[in-house]
């Protein structure tokens, strides 16, 4: 078992959490009052904590680096949140939840977390609802429900395509609430530089004005992580342009164990790279491949021509076309998930097959369901002998109606009409499972340090399923951590303030100052984003989509070389006073690099392909990711010793009591 | 409570309540929104007084008799003087006042300007330029007050002439004669027309009224904006180049 | 694409700005805006000048951070799109583009194209909320039904991403929009029928404390609001207002 105690409490699955919840301590209501709690990022996963922990009655700062806590990245989410309600009588419950969670991350992830978030996942959106979150409805004035990313059920809340938005601003509402109680103290436009760690304990943390320049000590009887995810270090990803891993790194790099960094969800439908300008990439919706048949043409000139502006896809004969997914999937087809569908467009284009000038591109065409919905519509409204003209016309309003927002906002981006040719998607970085490691109470191996979200790496194993990533972010934010860090401040009662002129913080602060200084002593010879951008081509091109042992190693020595180069010769103009945007990129950066080695390094011990991670040495001769439940029935947490090369494995061996182990297959 | 989610064409009394209490309205014109409904009733009260006023000087072109015979009553009916009077001109001040005090405020919220502001792409010329068209309209009401309401006065209170039911027609008409005083009332007509073309349609919003008839109530007021001071414009030029031959 | 930028740069709050001249070429049609300045930026670092500070995160439309007045209008000439989406093809070879910080008085630039608009924040901060405690006792999400028509106006109402386009839009710098878009929400639902008095009364009392401007119905608002929301709201919350007012 190594030294890491998941402390998942005995007892049946279904009856963990309550058993749990009723043998922790709890801290009177007069004692919370004169207990602080930091809580870092504010998006769902630390709002909602921020929010709870503060009507409980904890005095509670907030701190993140956008203008205003509304603005986290949760709120990009666009399809939905999971919830076990069984609103629809389709025979949804816990269990099933439970199950298809743990199916979907292949087999990666802790039971009785999955199970726990199940189990208050219906919680969340009583509560949502109670703060006036306005899910879209049916007409009879009850939420409807969408099913979505391949479960068999219909489980999905949503509010238009801004659920992440609406559920943010719930968050965001309830801190409100607390900052005009004076129950929470916000510092927007603040990072976190450093957590400062007194007797083994978390106990404040260092940060940045990021207006002033100022650098402040904040201390507290716990601080609570909720930073979100690291898919910026591959530069390009659909995350926010200020993403990034600096709280949770340098949190590893006091003692917090960081567990499996190599578990990146590549999301297949993404608007295409338009050229070396590109700054981020933009998610369009999976619903799109309901309809949508994703090809690429079958003769290389063809490509190359199409690339060229040579020959439009719509030129193209059906006989030249290859949908490859149908013909590799034959059952699922474009409904692969998304780890499959992904992959597969890497295959072709890296074959030469890519169709924008990038050559990183498929296409996703929506011509064949046009003829087929305008058919339909056609039959139903009873035109005979309708032409060509006449069903294109019909079939195209019921793509509209179905996808007219998804497919404007495409034109904006791309300007190029989606019902006349066929749109260009390519896979894109979208979240990462792995995170730093907590036990069942969400606590990290650094006693009174938490972390809740993205940024943990608790419930998703190996992949994420869709309209997840929300439910375990509220679930860990209102639910979980707000009774979980109850117990560990139940021994704190009697500790009083944690001064800021302790000797720990007195380093620490010397610590964050020697750092910026050596930022700004650089040679001068690249801006950051130079940097950032060969960081990212090495873990998009070496440690993406499909990874082998080869170019794993590649990409450790050269982000190696590439992290010593940066230090020597990194160009921040400006000063440390004041405001300084280079100089807030250049640490989270300079911390991207180091996370991308230990990426790499994880990716290369575990041999086998699950989920988010294919390998491919480990795959079937078809092709298909080969799981190895003997050897890595684990989640990996690695221990920072100095560099990312020295870090040192330790192994959670997953049990599973409740669900079997098999293998998925979607041929 | 519940009614109040339904949009509704009577926004609510709630404004019955400010002029009936005092103490109420100094506290609500701290207020923007406060500020938006005096504008807007004052406003609603000036484009009603309009209306009426359009009605009686129409006669002079329609009916002289008439004309003399409204005129009359309405520069000696007791409850018009001591009562109507008072209160328009008040409408008159305060719509005035609150405009002034409105621009004001209005500009020390963004105190540095910016260096190119495009504002004819989002909005009408007549919806950003209120205070100009309202401030020549006020103007033209220092003429028009010179011309007519001085003259009254005069007449009737300093130099206590005796009653003359007829002399209503020919004093107006005689105003017209010049050139240059018609030019101006044209003028003045046409930026009270720019200005209630904005300002009618406005007030409904400011009092909470918008919903399905907003349309409709927006082609309503447009209608007016044009057709009254289109009216009053044809009255000028109407007298001016009928002249009473002596 | 050659461009004519002139650009606001001002040191801090402190400091009073000015607009400099930049030419810079290269520039494609599928750039975004933010790209344009992305380009600037690593030529200015390049030749060891300051790169032009301007906020921005998502790059997708849905934060709010990011902000602008393009040629005189917040998020530039595009309608229903926020500046990172908004495209260079918008634009052509050898146009001249002015680039200044939202102006208003309640928005102080702190520096170059940044503002504070934690304005925005305190006025949420007076009322835009529920008052409910996270104990997941709360009543079944579907204990009470709401009007589906009810239900999308508020989900309407509530999609503004608080990006300040309405104030830096409008003549009088007002933030009616902005406000009127959370009291719409409450006012919507049952939900938020409770506090209803309280709260609009606490929102347009700490937007007029915040220094921001009268409304005077221009509908510029409505016209440069990247997420279309409608000038209706201004119309309920002015009616929720009164109706407040009246009750005391």
């Amino acid at each position: 078992m190594g030294i890491l105690d998941s402390k998942v409490p005995s007892g049946p699955l279904a009856n963990k959490w309550t058993q749990h919840k009723n043998d922790i301590n709890l801290v009177n209501p007069a004692n919370k009052r004169n207990i602080d709690i930091i809580v870092v990022g504010t998006g769902l996963a630390g709002g909602a904590a921020a929010a709870t922990l503060a009507e409980l009655g904890y005095n509670v700062k907030t701190f993140c680096y956008q203008d205003s806590p509304r603005r986290a990245h949760s709120i990009a989410a666009q399809g939905g949140i999971n919830a076990a309600k069984n609103y629809q009588g389709d025979g949804d419950s816990n269990y099933r939840l439970f199950y298809d969670t743990i199916k979907g991350g292949d087999y990666r992830s802790r039971e009785a977390n999955v199970y726990r978030l199940a189990e208050v996942s219906g919680n969340i959106i009583d509560q949502c609802v109670a703060q006036g979150v306005p899910f879209a409805r049916e007409y009879g004035g009850l939420l409807d429900n969408r099913s979505f990313g391949g479960v068999l059920v219909s489980r999905t809340f949503y509010a238009k395509g801004q659920t992440g938005q609406q559920l943010l601003l719930g968050c965001y509402a309830a801190m409100n609430r607390q900052i005009n109680r004076g129950k929470i103290k916000p510092f927007n436009r603040h990072e976190m530089m450093d957590l400062v760690l007194v007797d083994g304990k978390a106990r404040g943390i260092i940060a940045r004005d990021l207006v002033t320049g100022q650098i402040e000590r904040h201390s507290a009887h716990a601080v609570v992580l909720a930073t979100g995810g690291y898919g910026n270090v591959f530069f390009l990803s659909t995350n926010a342009m200020g993403s990034n891993v600096m709280a949770a790194w340098r949190a590893h790099r006091r003692g917090a164990f960081f567990a499996n960094p190599c578990y990146t969800q590549i999301h297949p439908t993404c608007i295409p790279v338009s050229g070396d300008h590109q700054s981020k990439l933009t998610l369009m919706s999976e619903s799109l491949r309901n309809d949508g048949r994703i090809w690429v043409p079958k003769r290389l000139d063809d490509a190359k021509a199409i690339r060229e502006g040579k020959l439009t896809p719509i030129q193209l004969k059906e006989e030249d076309r290859d949908y490859y997914l149908e013909r590799r999937y034959p059952a699922f087809g474009n409904l692969v998930p998304r780890d499959v569908a992904s992959r597969a467009a890497k295959e072709r284009c890296d074959a030469g097959f890519g169709v924008n000038k990038t050559g990183e591109a498929v296409y996703l065409d929506f011509a064949t369901a046009i003829q087929r919905y305008g058919k339909e519509q056609a039959l139903t409204h009873g035109i005979k002998n309708a032409d060509d003209k006449e069903i294109i016309k019909l079939g195209k309003e019921v793509i509209e109606a179905k996808y007219g927002n998804l497919f404007q906002m495409y034109e904006k981006i791309v300007d190029q009409n989606p019902y006349e040719t066929p749109m260009m998607i390519y896979p894109a970085v979208h979240y990462t499972m792995g995170g730093l490691w907590v036990d069942y109470n969400l606590q990290t191996t650094i006693e009174g340090c938490y972390c809740a979200g993205e940024a943990n790496f608790s419930d998703h194993g190996a992949n994420r399923l869709g309209a997840s990533a929300l439910m375990q972010g509220l679930a860990d934010g209102y639910f979980v951590l707000p009774y979980t860090i109850g117990d560990y401040l139940s021994k704190d009662i009697r500790t009083g303030t944690i001064p800021t002129d302790s000797p720990e913080f007195d380093a620490a602060e010397n610590a964050v100052t020697g750092r910026l200084e050596k930022l700004m002593g650089g040679k001068g010879l690249h801006s950051v984003d130079h940097y950032h951008k060969k960081l990212g081509k090495i873990m998009w091109n070496k440690c993406g989509m499909a990874r082998n042992a080869k170019e794993l190693q590649e990409a450790i020595t050269e982000i190696s070389t590439l992290r010593a180069d940066f230090w020597e010769n990194v160009k921040i103009p400006g000063k440390m006073e004041g405001m300084n945007q280079e100089l807030e990129k250049a640490g989270r950066v300079a911390d991207f690099l180091e996370l991308g080695e230990l990426f790499a390094k994880d990716a290369l011990h575990r041999n086998e392909s699950c989920g988010g991670h294919f390998r491919e040495e480990y795959q079937t001769p078809e092709g298909e990711a080969l799981r190895d439940d003997i050897n890595f029935k684990y989640a990996a947490a690695w221990e920072f010793k100095g560099e990312p090369k020295d870090a040192v494995l330790h192994k959670e061996d997953l049990v599973y009591e409740n669900i079997e182990l098999k293998t998925r297959s979607y041929k | 409570m519940q009614s109040l989610l339904k949009p509704s064409l009577c926004p609510n009394f709630a404004f019955i309540h400010i002029n009936s209490n005092l103490s109420i309205m100094s506290g609500l014109i701290k207020s923007s929104i406060a500020r938006k409904v005096v504008m807007a009733l004052s406003g609603l009260f000036l484009v009603f007084f309009l209306a009426q006023h359009f009605t009686i000087n129409i006669t002079s072109v329609l009916a002289p008799d008439t004309f003399n015979e409204w005129s009359h009553f309405m520069g000696y009916n007791g409850l018009v003087q001591f009562i109507l009077q008072p209160v328009l001109i008040a409408g008159v001040i305060v719509h005035f006042v609150m405009g002034i005090k409105l621009e004001l405020q209005n500009n020390k919220a963004r105190a540095i300007k910016y260096k190119k502001y495009n504002g004819s792409a989002n909005a009408s010329w007549m919806s950003r330029n209120m205070i100009i068209t309202g401030l020549v309209v006020l103007a033209f009401l220092g003429l028009h007050i010179y011309d007519f309401w001085i003259h009254e006065m005069t007449y009737k209170y300093l130099e206590a002439n005796p009653e003359d039911p007829t002399r209503y027609y020919a004093e107006t008409v005689e105003k017209f004669e010049p050139f240059w005083r018609t030019v101006l009332y044209v003028i003045s007509f046409v930026l009270l027309a720019l200005h209630l073309w904005h300002g009618f349609a406005s007030s409904f919003q400011s009092m909470g009224v918008n919903n399905k008839y907003s349309p409709s109530i927006r082609v309503f007021t447009q209608i007016y904006a044009i057709v009254i001071p289109l009216g009053f414009i044809f009255i000028a030029l109407y007298h001016h180049f009928n002249p009473i031959t002596h | 694409m050659k461009l004519n930028l002139k650009i606001w740069r001002q040191k801090d709050a402190k400091s009073s700005g000015e607009l400099i001249d930049y030419a810079l070429n290269g520039i494609e049609g599928d750039m975004s805006f933010l790209e344009m300045l992305d380009v600037l930026n690593e030529e200015l670092i390049n030749k060891g000048e300051e790169p032009v500070e301007f906020d921005h995160d998502c790059r997708e439309g849905i934060c709010g951070t990011c902000s602008l007045q393009i040629n005189g209008e917040p998020h530039g000439p595009d309608r229903l799109v926020t500046t990172c989406q908004l495209h260079m093809r918008k634009f052509n070879d050898g146009d001249t583009i002015v680039i200044e910080p939202f102006r208003a008085t309640a928005f102080p630039v702190i520096k170059d194209l940044i503002v504070d608009r934690s304005s925005f924040d305190r006025i949420q901060q007076s009322g835009g909320y529920i008052s409910v405690n996270t104990s997941g006792n709360t009543v079944d999400a579907n204990a009470i039904p709401i009007d589906k028509h009810d239900a999308d106006k508020a989900m309407d109402a509530a999609t503004c991403i608080g990006c300040g386009a309405c104030v830096a839009a409008c003549k009088n710098a007002s933030a009616m929009l902005f406000t009127s878009a959370k009291v719409s929400q409450f006012a919507l639902l049952p939900q938020g029928q409770i506090e209803a008095t309280e709260r609009v009364q606490s929102m347009v009392r700490q937007m007029d404390l915040e220094g921001f401007g009268n409304c005077t119905n221009t509908g510029a608002c409505e016209i440069e609001c990247p997420k279309g929301i409608s000038l209706e709201n201004i119309a309920r919350m002015n009616r929720e207002y009164l109706s407040a007012t009246s009750k005391g």
